[in-house]
């Protein structure tokens, strides 16, 4: 493999870890998720401990790590696995001990292992490592033999994630990052799952030298998405009713280019609808409330700040958000994502028109926001909205009965047919199911998600 | 890279058919540029797809008649579309914007779209079964494919999916894609001269699973796509194309497939296998992270349904909303409609069951 050649042309994601750089930690193939910016001073509890983040700058995306005992007590090592056994081997007894064992004698009583806590304990302070304690909890065990193969593999295992926990090092991009926290965090990105998200991009058709326009209300995961897609070129413009913008701190993790936060604006929509025209007081009065909330929020520089997607019930402190999202590059210089769009790139847009539109804005009403939104796009531009909900009920005392249900998506869709707004509209919910492939064992997954949102989609055509 | 603040107006590409035309834009100008070709994927940064579209001779426009009646016309000065609507002149449509309707010479009408990955998905010639916008969507994503990155695709088939990979990966990456039928490799790239990412993706004749990818590869394709009928063939060859944390999919419609192809990942390259039963085997790792999923679109059809308020007190959803009225109008001025339309929404019966699986694993790190 020629190492060099792959290092050259990826400064827009580049594949081996910097000071500063933000990651993806994977503990445990996947039961726990955590994100960090890596730093001298950054850390990683496993278990009890502390570990210094430091021994994984400057090493590839995609490696892994495993606790190793040093001068200074345990710390992070990166190790390469090496061939061990021979697989065409273990297949064989997997097939033919499959039929001579079964767990028919076995009782669970918790007293089949022989080693203590304090035992292992001492083991650990004479220098023994995880793969040596998991070997000698296995030669301790009265019932180990009498499992199966399949049973003796997943107590290895369970052995294994305990006393030699292993760190896989992932690059955080709209994928992964979409992952974890649909897996941990759902609520903070409105339960938009993978696939939703990538039909959302492929439904706008998102592409390089595109002016995306997004209604972002799931934390700047879609914001940041697009960006990817983009590539450092066209632009993609977050809009918000009001005069706040939406948070927009998971752009944060993406490591983005300089050249790619320039490409993250945000506008009110106040600004970009061509019925108002701004006059350039107004526009300087925003600029200087958004200025004094600037001044005001700390600056998050390099520090680290972790943000943990696990099972654990430790409080989670949201990051503050912020106007302009400081990001620190290769360099160590600060880049903003989600300036202000240039009072000229706002001309152009309205001149032009938007190239596409995404919206995912669970809290809002869709419909009267489409109205106001929809005049901004260019023509025949493609769009897509998601929504959580099929229906939603409206509570209002003053009637009776007090509650009415509405179809969000569907009233929108209607609404764009009667109007002559829109075609080729559809309705689409998303369903994704995971399967697991092994031999004699492949069955779809235990557990599924059965729940990815709705999209409503369609091309603008020209008003009549 | 230089971004101009506006664009140079040409009068040289209106009236050229096809292409780009003489259009310097080398410095900046205070001039609109309106009157180009409309190209599907804009590679250069002056022809935005925001830019005012406007229909050009030579343009691949997408006519729409219903939303499952569309298809691919190149505009010619000359030419005629027939249809059940009516006869449409193409010269009707020269210079007016996309998105527009247009009229027959019977009164009929249809709308003239824009070309993007997706509408071409639905309008392409079938040569072989192709893959559509939920398996496709999913795949970019997952081989986290974004501009310039270099993809590798065999079979080509009928270049639904190129067409979108050519999206991701545009304007600096590429897509080299290989197929071992050399008539439809060579539809293919017909295909891809009229959509106009001919720039963006190679085709290639090659028969992958017996030959693997060409050795010049080797260690620069960050994403590699399978949808072979024998893919673990071409896994050793693909795992080799990969650089290390480079992701690889494999498309197959049977489960006997995605079977083999699993095993192949797991036994020929010893890999540590996520199993969700918890079931771990652990031996010198070439690639991981494999995953098989299906995805699949449900639709929704939208109906209107008038309430129709003569009709009886009831529980019915029709008195539920004359009550609501009712109690509504006192002392409010709210308008009053004797039959005011409900919106419901409910899953078409009709729908995709399988289309296939898709196996993703990951190159590891060896060094």
């Amino acid at each position: 493999m020629s190492q060099n050649k792959s290092q050259a042309g990826t400064i827009q994601n580049p594949r081996v870890t910097w000071e500063g750089c933000s990651v993806l930690l994977d503990i445990n193939d996947g039961d726990r998720l955590v994100f960090a910016r890596l730093s001298a001073a950054a850390t990683l509890k496993i278990g009890n401990k502390n570990f210094s983040l430091q021994p994984l700058i400057g090493c590839p995306f995609g490696s892994s790590f495993q606790i190793e005992n040093g001068d200074k007590g345990p710390f992070l090592s990166r190790f390469v696995a090496s061939m061990e056994g021979n697989n065409a081997q273990e297949k064989e007894d997997f097939e033919s001990q499959e039929i001579s064992k079964d767990n028919r004698a076995l009782v669970d009583n918790n007293k089949a292992q022989s080693l203590t806590g304090e035992d292992i304990d001492a083991m650990r302070r004479q220098g023994a490592t995880g793969d040596e304690i998991v070997d000698a909890l296995i030669a301790n065990s009265a019932t180990f033999e009498k499992k199966t193969l399949f049973s003796q593999e997943k107590y290895r295992l369970k052995k294994q994630k305990k006393y030699a926990p292993k760190v896989l090092l992932r690059r955080p991009v709209a994928r992964s990052i979409c992952e974890a926290y649909f897996k941990k965090y759902p609520a903070r990105i409105g339960f938009l799952r993978v696939d939703t998200l990538s039909l959302l991009l492929s439904m706008a058709n998102v592409s390089a030298n595109s002016d995306v326009l997004v209604v972002d209300m799931v934390g700047g995961l879609l914001t940041g998405a697009v960006a990817e897609r983009l590539g450092g070129t066209g632009y993609v413009c977050g809009t918000y009713l009001g005069v706040t913008p939406y948070p927009m701190d998971i752009v944060r993790i993406f490591n983005f280019s300089d050249e790619v936060c320039n490409r993250i604006v945000r506008s009110a929509l106040t600004e970009l609808s061509l019925t108002q025209t701004v006059t350039l007081e107004q526009i300087h009065q925003q600029e200087n409330e958004l200025n004094m909330e600037c001044l005001s929020n700390p600056q998050m520089s390099s520090s680290v700040s972790m943000e943990e997607i696990s099972p654990s019930e430790k409080e989670i402190t949201v990051p503050v958000p912020e106007n302009a999202i400081s990001l620190v590059n290769k360099m160590g210089k600060s880049t903003k994502a989600g300036n202000k769009a240039s009072q000229q790139a706002i001309e152009l847009w309205k001149e032009n028109g938007f190239s596409s539109l995404i919206i995912a804005a669970p809290e809002l009403d869709i419909w009267s926001l489409l109205q106001d939104i929809l005049p901004l796009l260019s023509n025949s531009a493609p769009f897509a909205i998601y929504h959580q909900y099929l229906q939603v009920a409206l509570f209002d005392s003053s009637l009776m009965p007090s509650c009415i249900l509405m179809m969000p998506l569907a009233t929108c869709m209607h609404n764009l047919q009667l109007g002559k707004m829109a075609i080729g509209l559809q309705i689409s919910e998303p369903w994704l199911r995971e399967y697991q492939v092994l031999p004699s064992r492949t069955h779809p997954c235990m557990q599924m998600n059965a729940f990815g949102g709705y999209i409503l989609s369609g091309t603008k055509i020209c008003s009549s | 890279m230089i971004r101009p603040k506006y664009e140079l107006y040409s009068l040289y590409s209106h009236g050229v058919s096809g292409g780009w035309g003489a259009l310097s834009c080398s410095c900046y100008c205070i001039l609109f540029y309106k009157f180009r070709s409309l190209r599907m994927l804009p590679i250069d940064p002056t022809k935005k797809i925001s830019f005012s579209r406007i229909v050009c001779d030579g343009d691949l426009v997408i006519v729409y008649e219903r939303h499952d009646n569309m298809k691919a016309v190149k505009v010619c000065q000359d030419s005629v579309l027939q249809n059940r609507f009516g006869v449409f002149k193409h010269s009707d449509w020269i210079g007016k914007p996309f998105g527009s309707k247009v009229f027959s010479n019977k009164g009929g009408f249809i709308y003239l779209l824009a070309p993007t990955p997706e509408l071409w998905t639905l309008v392409l010639s079938h040569r072989t079964q192709i893959l559509y916008i939920a398996d496709i969507s999913f795949v970019v994503m997952y081989l986290e494919i974004v501009p310039g990155c270099l993809v590798l695709e065999s079979g080509t088939g009928s270049g639904s999916l190129t067409t979108s990979l050519a999206r991701a990966v545009a304007p600096t990456g590429h897509v080299y894609t290989f197929d071992f039928h050399e008539q439809r490799a060579a539809s293919a790239r017909e295909d891809f001269e009229k959509t106009e990412v001919c720039n963006l993706v190679t085709v290639g004749v090659r028969d992958i699973q017996g030959e693997g990818f060409p050795e010049e590869f080797s260690g620069l394709a960050d994403s590699v796509f399978l949808d072979l009928p024998q893919p673990w063939l071409a896994i050793p060859s693909a795992a080799k194309m990969l650089k290390p944390d480079g992701a690889l999919c494999s498309f197959s419609p049977c489960i006997e497939q995605v079977q083999r192809t699993c095993d192949t990942l797991i036994s020929k390259f010893t890999v540590l296998i996520r199993s969700l039963m918890g079931l771990v085997h652990v031996s010198s790792a070439s690639l991981l992270d494999i995953r098989t999923f299906e995805v699949l679109l449900r639709t929704y059809e939208v109906q209107e349904v008038r309430m129709n308020c003569s009709q009886g007190d009831g529980g019915n959803l029709g008195s539920l909303i004359r009550k609501r009225r009712r109690h509504s109008g006192k002392g409010n001025n709210v308008q009053d409609n004797l039959s005011s339309p409900t919106v419901m929404a409910r899953p078409c019966s009709e729908a995709k069951g399988h289309t296939g699986y898709l196996t993703f694993a990951r190159l590891k790190c060896l060094s």
